[in-house]
C-alpha cells in the first residue's frame, strides 16, 4: 500500500501572542514543532505500511526549515519525504493550500491512501483534509479514531461524531483525516534517527509542480486576514479565601445567576 | 471545464441519461459538453469508459459578478432523529444578517423524512426552507451532502452561507466551498455583514484563542463559515411565522456514494455533546481516576450540566477522549465551566478559556488554572466537590 501523509510544521502555540506594538505575531523564540494530529497520522501510515507493506512518503508545505518535520517523520518510519517550498506559496489560505498540496501529490505519484491530521493547531480549521480529497476527488472520512482494516482495495474506519462514532467504508484510493484517539504516536528509533540524517529531502517549487499563478500563496486565497487583535481578557477575577465551606458559600452567592 | 476524451468515449449515452441540466449530448458516438454544465461531477461518476475529467479552471475568480448572488443561508443540520441545537443558533444570527443587508434567509435541510422540521426552521427565523428530503440522505456520507449543498448553492446562488463548526459541518463544508472556489473561514465565534455590498465580517480565535483574526472574501462568492456551537443566541421560536417551503429535486446521479456507513453507534456516556451545554464540570489530574470522576459527574448532574476532562484525565483512561477539552480535544465555550483538580496548563485553557464564567478548584495555590479563572477555590477537591453538590441540591428545595 502506497501511503501519503501530510505534515505542517506549527509554532508550539503556547508561545504565541500578538506584539501589542506592531500587531503582528511575535513568533521570535517560538519553537517550531510537528502538528500533534499529524504525529498520529504518520503513525497510522507506518503501521498500516508494517501490516500490509508499501511505502509511507511524507508530504510538507512550508518555508524551508520545515524540512525538519520531514526528517523527523523518517526517523519515526516514513521512507521518504517532500518538501513543497516556494516564495510564491506565501500568504496561502486553505483554498489555495488544498490546491498546492494537491498538485505536489499528483506530481510525486499515485498513492492508495493520504492522511491528514484532523486540524493544525496554528490554525485550527480541519479545512486542508477535506478541500485537498475534493480536488483529488478522491472519497474521504473525517476524525477517524480507528482503521479497521484493509481489504480488497477497501479500508473500513470509525469516524467520530459529537454522539458516538459511525463505522464506514470506503473505497481505495481515499483520504482520511485523524483524531490523536487513533494511535500511540511512537518516537524515533536511533536507526530511525541516522537515516533521517542522511536523507535527502527533495524541495519543490511553484514550477516543479506546475501550479497555477491564480490558484496559489495570497493571490489564490479568497479569504484576507483585515484585522488581528487581542481577546478580550477577562473581567475581575476571585480568589477566595476561609474554609472549604466558607469558600463554597461565597461561590454560590457569586453564580446565582447560573445555577 | 468539463473535458471529453474522445479516444475513450464509447458514445453510450450514459452521461446523457444522468445530467441533471442536459448538459451534455452524444453527438456521432461521442459525448459533448453544451453551455448548461454546472461541473457537478455527476457524468463523471456515471462513465464507465473514464472519457470525463473537469479541468482545473482559474478558481475562485469566476465568480466576478458579486451582486448575482443573493441572501443569507443556513445549513440545517439533521441527526438521529433531530435538528442540532446550533442550526436555531444560525437561524438567530443569519437572521440579524439578513435584515441588515436586506434579504431573505433561507435553510437548507438535506435528509430523510425531515419535513416536520421545516416549521420549527421557519419558526426560528428562517424565510424559506429548501427541502431535500431522500431516503439517499439518510445518514451523513461526506460525498453525498457535499454534492447536494454545492448543486443547490450553485443553483441558487446565495451570498451567505453558514453551517455549525461540528463534526458534520466542519467535515463536509471545505469540500463545498473548494469546488466552487469560495472563500471559508472555519469556527467562527463572531459574524457582522456591511449592509453595502454584502461583506462577511468573519471574526475567528486563531492559534488556540490566543488571538483573534477578522476575515473577508472580497472577490468571491458565496461567503462560507462554520459557526462555532453555543456562541450565537437562538432567537425566540415564533410558530406564528410564516415562511415558505421548497421541495429541491435532486438528480438522482447526485445522490450516489462511494462512502458506505456500515453502523451508527451513539454512545450513551457521549450522548451529551460538550460543546452544546450550558455547564461543564471538568476533572483533570487531580480528581486521580473513576471514583473522582463520579463526584464530578454527580456535580455536573445537580447542575445540569456534562462532564468534561483535561488531557491527563482521558489519557489516564479515566473518562473517554470525547470529552477531552483542550488543544487535541475539543473547544467549548458553557456559560459555566468548573475546572476540578485541573492546572491549567495552556493546551488545556485555549479549549475552555472562551467561558463565561471559569471556577477553578485546585489545592495549589500556584495552579495555573487560577489566573484564567473568573472564580478560584483553594482547598480539595474531595472535599469541596461534594460539599458544592450537596449545598445547591439544598438551595433548589
Amino acid at each position: 500500500m502506497e501511503i501519503l501523509v501530510c505534515i505542517k510544521q506549527v509554532p508550539d502555540a503556547k508561545d504565541v501572542r500578538l506584539d501589542p506594538e506592531t500587531n503582528t505575531l511575535a513568533r521570535e523564540g517560538v519553537e517550531s514543532i510537528m502538528n500533534p494530529f499529524d504525529r498520529h497520522a504518520l503513525e497510522e501510515a507506518v503501521r498500516l505500511k508494517e501490516a500490509h507493506g508499501g511505502t509511507v512518503t511524507a508530504l510538507s508545505m512550508g518555508p524551508p526549515q520545515a524540512e525538519a518535520v520531514l526528517r523527523e517523520a523518517i526517523g519515526c518510519g516514513a521512507d521518504r519525504g517532500f518538501l513543497v517550498s516556494d516564495r510564491a506559496f506565501a500568504g496561502a489560505d486553505t483554498w489555495a493550500t488544498s490546491y498546492t498540496l494537491a498538485r505536489a501529490i499528483e506530481t510525486i505519484g499515485r498513492f492508495d491512501l493520504i492522511l491528514c491530521g484532523k486540524q493544525a493547531i496554528d490554525g485550527d480549521t480541519a479545512q486542508v483534509g477535506p478541500g485537498l480529497a475534493s480536488r483529488m476527488n478522491l472519497p474521504y472520512v473525517t476524525c477517524v479514531q480507528k482503521t479497521r482494516g484493509v481489504t480488497d482495495g477497501s479500508i473500513e474506519v470509525e469516524r467520530m461524531m459529537d454522539d458516538g462514532y459511525d463505522v464506514v467504508r470506503l473505497p481505495l484510493p481515499a483520504l482520511l483525516t485523524v483524531v490523536k484517539d487513533i494511535n500511540e504516536p511512537r518516537v524515533p528509533s536511533l536507526k530511525g534517527k541516522m537515516k533521517a540524517r542522511k536523507a535527502e529531502i527533495p524541495v519543490l517549487s511553484a514550477a516543479d509542480i506546475g501550479a497555477s499563478k491564480e490558484c496559489i500563496g495570497l493571490a489564490g486565497s479568497p479569504t484576507r486576514v483585515v484585522n488581528v487583535f487581542s481577546p478580550e481578557p477577562r473581567g475581575d477575577r476571585k480568589i477566595f479565601t476561609g474554609t472549604a465551606e466558607e469558600q463554597v458559600d461565597q461561590l454560590i452567592e457569586h453564580l446565582r445567576d447560573y445555577l | 471545464m468539463l473535458k471529453v476524451d474522445a479516444e475513450k468515449c464509447i458514445g453510450c449515452g450514459a452521461c446523457e441519461e444522468q445530467c441533471a441540466f442536459g448538459a451534455i449530448k452524444v453527438e456521432d458516438g461521442c459525448a459533448v459538453v453544451g453551455d448548461g454544465c454546472t461541473l457537478c461531477g455527476g457524468c463523471i461518476d456515471a462513465c464507465e469508459a473514464e472519457a470525463l475529467h473537469i479541468e482545473e479552471a482559474a478558481p475562485g475568480r469566476e465568480t466576478a459578478d458579486l451582486a448575482a448572488w443573493q441572501g443569507i443561508w443556513v445549513f440545517a443540520e439533521f441527526r438521529h432523529g433531530s435538528v442540532a441545537p446550533v442550526t436555531y443558533e444560525l437561524l438567530g444570527v443569519g437572521r440579524r444578517l439578513a435584515d441588515q443587508r436586506g434579504v431573505a434567509l433561507s435553510a437548507v435541510l438535506p435528509g430523510s423524512g425531515v419535513r416536520e422540521e421545516c416549521d420549527g426552521l421557519i419558526a426560528a427565523g428562517a424565510d424559506r426552507v429548501y427541502l431535500v428530503d431522500d431516503p439517499a440522505l439518510a445518514q451523513y456520507r461526506e460525498d453525498v451532502y457535499g454534492r447536494v449543498l454545492e448543486e443547490l448553492i450553485r443553483r441558487y446562488q446565495p451570498e451567505v452561507v453558514l453551517a455549525g463548526a461540528t463534526a458534520i459541518g466542519r467535515s463536509v463544508i471545505p469540500q463545498v466551498a473548494t469546488r466552487l472556489g469560495a472563500g471559508l473561514t472555519a469556527d467562527c465565534t463572531g459574524l457582522d455583514i456591511r449592509p453595502e455590498d454584502g461583506t462577511l465580517l468573519q471574526t475567528r480565535p486563531a492559534f488556540g484563542g490566543n488571538i483573534m483574526a477578522t476575515i473577508e472574501c472580497p472577490d468571491t462568492r458565496p461567503q462560507m463559515a462554520t459557526v462555532r456551537p453555543r456562541v450565537m443566541a437562538p432567537a425566540e421560536p415564533d410558530p406564528a411565522r410564516s415562511g415558505e417551503v421548497v421541495d429541491v429535486d435532486i438528480a438522482p446521479g447526485h445522490l450516489g456514494s462511494r462512502v458506505e456507513v456500515l453502523e451508527t453507534v451513539v454512545s450513551q456516556t457521549e450522548q451529551v455533546n460538550i460543546q452544546e451545554v450550558e455547564v461543564l464540570v471538568a476533572g483533570g489530574r487531580g480528581v486521580e481516576g473513576e471514583k473522582g470522576f463520579a463526584l464530578i459527574r454527580e456535580l455536573a448532574e445537580e447542575l445540569g450540566g456534562a462532564v468534561a476532562a483535561s488531557r491527563a484525565a482521558v489519557d489516564s483512561g479515566w473518562i473517554s477522549y470525547p470529552h477531552q477539552v483542550g488543544q487535541t480535544g475539543k473547544t467549548v465555550c458553557p456559560k459555566l465551566y468548573i475546572a476540578c483538580g485541573i492546572s491549567g496548563a495552556v493546551q488545556h485553557a485555549v479549549g475552555m478559556q472562551s467561558a463565561e464564567v471559569v471556577v477553578a478548584i485546585n489545592r495549589d495555590e500556584n495552579a495555573p488554572i487560577f489566573n484564567i479563572a473568573t472564580y478560584g477555590l483553594v482547598g480539595d477537591l474531595f472535599e469541596v466537590v461534594p460539599l458544592l453538590a450537596r449545598k445547591i441540591q439544598e438551595m433548589k428545595k
